[in-house]
């Protein structure tokens, strides 16, 4: 309950802690290398992160290629084709997305727009990234091993992927899970600094209900990782003793090639439990932070306050809190209670509500706006697109009676790509976009970024939006070859080929934005402090690009909420967040 | 009691609730901290709590549906965790013992935080040393009781008392809790040393994060320690007396 009579803008309350001590860096190596710093240490996250990204973008090709000319390429064979498919699958979800996203962003933007001098813990920070990049070699050490990495699908389920006639069985299985256990504790370390850095190191004025929903994304996003991820690490754990000691966890008695395995008792079903209470809260790990900077960008370019700015707080919790128990979901064909599939059908279309509710809102904030098509803008707009795509089949997939005949097609596969695969990507290149300036000082080229946006944009609609029909002519997923079948024309194989064409093109066309990124760190525009007269605080740094401990002598003070756009009265259009309030102001 | 006394304690009592729930809801709406009375240290401390107690609850929730899932019949704890002492064998013994071990630990530990705050060194030291003892004494007592397991012919993969999966959930829980144990005494060690030295009064920084620390992390070294007590209250329950 806010008093009316009381102005709301009065003076925040004094500081409750100390000024932080910064460790400063002496040397080269601990400046640029083993560096404290979170804008270092998310420049690490974020390089690493897409230099993986471009291999899975590799990879994607060679599947693309077999499907679209199935035996024509000769070193594509079974094996390669699924284990292209699987580290395809994990890097994107876990090692790209969910550290491009938390690491990356979460580590630039957090302390910037909360008015911090760093994460609380720096040195923890920069043990989270060295972990990480460890997990990352030791990820792709697997193709330099005998046999290769692991063919198991990026689910990895049992008994399946601990067996002889899976690829990659030797050695690619052991490091994919002791990878993917480094990457949890790695995480573990940078995510419990992002979630304290936002509760407790907020400066003068930022409450929780003026942060930036980019923080708010991200906030929520690491909140549930901690929660999350815990699943996949104790599935990793016992998946890898039934893999080394021959344990049976996961294992139930069974023969494999007429042998009998030593195998017995085990529970198949535990491992996808455990696998999905992290894999589909992984979906929002990956889709909140772009959510919330999403908001930021429409709000930024069109020059008007986010709508809804409390409802879409609200939205993002209660996204959050309902993701962790929809998990079920992915296993209504592995065969469950009836009750349970009406559980987590129930849950599962009831996050559309929260989710529809933010959609809603992005596109009341562009009603009647001052719309700017800037590069980051144009990304916006082009998530909006194909996550209102992605959510819609979505609903197809929640219902358990639908999804039982697409559940093995390439209707999935349309439906997550569009979903957690284009959408958050398309997310990424308009924050980079966004915060290029802020981060060297210099402006990407906006006529290659509309080249990149459309080339992008388009050609992942026509990459993903046929696979929909494929997926209900019943063409399944993950299938090396499709030998004789019936069911599926021939026309289909036409249309395989086209797809594979695009997603060459795409694929190749992404040499431009990297392009456009390189180029401009020399020869891209000076940008100034605020190229795009934005009001949230990491535009209002002393120096572009942020100087170590971020805010010179003195932490900003803030006085209002992050959307203050087209203020009327306003000396310009915009009221920077610690600008001090004028005279009869009521931003919240 | 009058009905007229009920009354105002009813009324008083609801009174408190209500200021206190107020009292939450000012602290998030406020700016700085959401915890108003806790550092960064001891909030990051609880939220890995929370994340690791996630992680145990995940290990006995496996552990509950693999001994459900399996054909073979549970060997009998009591039996399989009896020591033969004069003769006699008593059930569970040693895990009474390692469980008394690790209760008095957290009770030295909670001496240990009171005497830190009161800046009293030696003795904060002295009883961190203690806990440590008594901890590695738990870590000590677990390799005894591994030892005779497997030498029992208990393994990771089968033993020969009933279900494989007795021998796996064993050592894979209790293993992952005597690691929480050992990472715990080690760093009591290196937090006992520091408190010992004084190095939170002169501020010395730290070693690696070049930081200065302070008393406090006496607490949260405790907050740590109260919490594997804690799991290990329920690895027993469910694990040895199930």
């Amino acid at each position: 309950m806010t008093d009316a009579s009381v102005p709301q803008n009065v003076a925040p309350p004094p500081a409750e802690v100390e000024d932080v001590e910064l460790y400063h860096a002496h040397s080269w190596l601990t400046k640029y290398v083993f560096c404290q710093d979170a804008k270092v240490i998310a420049i690490q996250y974020a390089g690493t992160a897409i230099t993986v990204g471009v291999l899975a973008l590799v990879l994607s090709w060679v599947i693309r290629l077999q499907l679209a000319f199935p035996g024509a390429i000769p070193f594509i064979d079974a094996s390669v084709y699924y284990q292209s498919v699987t580290m395809h699958g994990m890097i994107m979800v876990v090692y790209m997305l969910t550290a491009i996203f938390l690491g990356g962003f979460g580590n630039y933007l957090i302390p910037l727009m909360v008015g911090a001098r760093d994460m609380v813990f720096p040195y923890v920070n920069m043990l989270s990234y060295w972990v990480y990049l460890i997990a990352t070699l030791v990820l792709v050490s697997s193709y330099f091993v005998p046999g290769g990495p692991t063919g198991a699908g990026w689910t990895l389920y049992p008994p399946q992927s601990i067996l002889t006639g899976t690829p990659g069985y030797d050695y690619g299985i052991i490091l994919m899970l002791v990878s993917l256990i480094l990457f949890i504790v790695g995480f573990t370390m940078g995510g419990l600094n992002y979630v304290v850095t936002v509760l407790q190191a907020r400066t003068r004025g930022m409450t929780l209900m003026r942060m930036p929903l980019t923080v708010w994304g991200i906030f929520a996003a690491a909140v549930m990782a901690l929660l999350a991820f815990p699943g996949l690490f104790v599935a990793c754990v016992m998946l890898l003793l039934d893999r080394t000691l021959g344990t049976s966890f996961f294992m139930p008695s069974l023969v494999e090639l007429g042998e009998r395995k030593d195998y017995v008792g085990g529970s198949p079903i535990l491992f996808q439990h455990l696998f999905w209470f992290f894999g589909h809260p992984e979906v929002y790990i990956v889709a909140l932070p772009a959510f919330g900077i999403v908001s930021d960008l429409i709000s930024v370019h069109a020059r008007k306050n986010i709508f809804g700015y409390r409802m879409m707080v609200w939205a993002i919790i209660a996204i959050g809190v309902l993701s962790m128990v929809v998990w079920g979901h992915h296993m209504y064909v592995s065969g469950m209670d009836p009750w349970f599939g009406f559980f987590f059908a129930v849950t599962t279309l009831a996050i559309a509500v929260p989710t529809a509710l933010k959609v809603y809102n992005w596109v009341l904030t562009l009603w009647h706006a001052d719309i700017h098509f800037t590069t980051p803008m144009l990304f916006a707009l082009g998530f909006l697109v194909t996550f209102v795509n992605g959510g819609i089949t979505g609903l197809y997939l929640g219902n358990v009676i639908v999804d039982v005949p697409l559940s093995a097609t390439l209707f999935v596969v349309a439906h997550f790509h569009m979903v957690m695969g284009i959408a958050p990507v398309l997310v990424i290149f308009g924050a980079i976009y966004h915060w290029y300036p802020k981060i060297t000082g210099r402006m990407m080229d906006e006529r290659l970024g509309k080249i990149h946006f459309w080339i992008t944009f388009l050609g992942a609609y026509a990459i993903f939006f046929p696979m929909h029909y494929l997926g209900v002519l019943g063409m399944p997923r993950r299938f090396y070859e499709m030998g004789e079948t019936a069911f599926v024309p021939a026309s289909a194989a036409t249309l395989n080929i086209v797809i594979t064409v695009i997603a060459l093109a795409v694929g190749f066309a992404q040499s431009i934005f990297f392009y456009n990124l390189f180029r401009s760190l020399k020869y891209g525009a000076p940008a100034g402090g605020n190229p795009w007269r934005a009001a949230s605080l990491e535009w209002q740094t002393p120096e572009t690009p942020p100087g170590h401990g971020n805010w010179g002598a003195h932490l900003p003070v803030v006085y209002r909420w992050p959307y203050a756009y087209s203020v009327p009265g306003a000396p310009e259009d915009y009221l920077p967040q610690n600008a001090p309030p004028m005279s009869g102001e009521h931003s919240p | 009691m009058t009905a007229e006394h009920v009354t105002t304690e009813h009324a008083m009592t609801e009174q408190t609730l209500r200021s206190r729930v107020l009292g939450v809801m000012a602290d998030w709406s406020s700016d700085q901290r959401s915890f108003k009375s806790a550092s960064w240290g001891k909030a990051m401390m609880w939220i890995f709590l929370v994340s690791d107690t996630f992680v145990f609850s995940c290990f006995l929730i496996s552990y509950m549906t693999v001994r459900m899932s399996t054909t073979v019949e549970w060997p009998h704890p009591s039996e399989i965790f009896a020591l033969d002492i004069g003769g006699k064998k008593i059930p569970l013994i040693l895990i009474a013992i390692m469980t008394f071990d690790l209760i008095t630990s957290s009770g030295t530990m909670a001496m240990a935080v009171n005497f830190a705050y009161a800046r009293e060194r030696k003795k904060a030291a002295i009883l961190m040393l203690v806990t440590a003892f008594f901890g590695a004494a738990f870590v000590g007592m677990q390799a005894f009781e591994w030892t005779k397991l497997i030498h029992e012919g208990v393994r990771p993969w089968g033993n020969p008392f009933g279900a494989a999966q007795f021998g796996s959930s064993f050592f894979m829980i209790t293993g992952f809790h005597g690691f929480h144990v050992s990472i715990g005494v080690i760093f009591l060690l290196i937090v006992a040393r520091a408190v010992w030295r004084g190095d939170y009064d002169v501020g010395r920084p730290g070693f690696f994060t070049s930081r200065k620390g302070r008393y406090e992390i006496v607490e949260i070294m405790g907050l740590y320690w109260h919490f594997v007590d804690l799991v290990w209250v329920f690895i027993f329950a469910f694990f040895y007396l199930w």
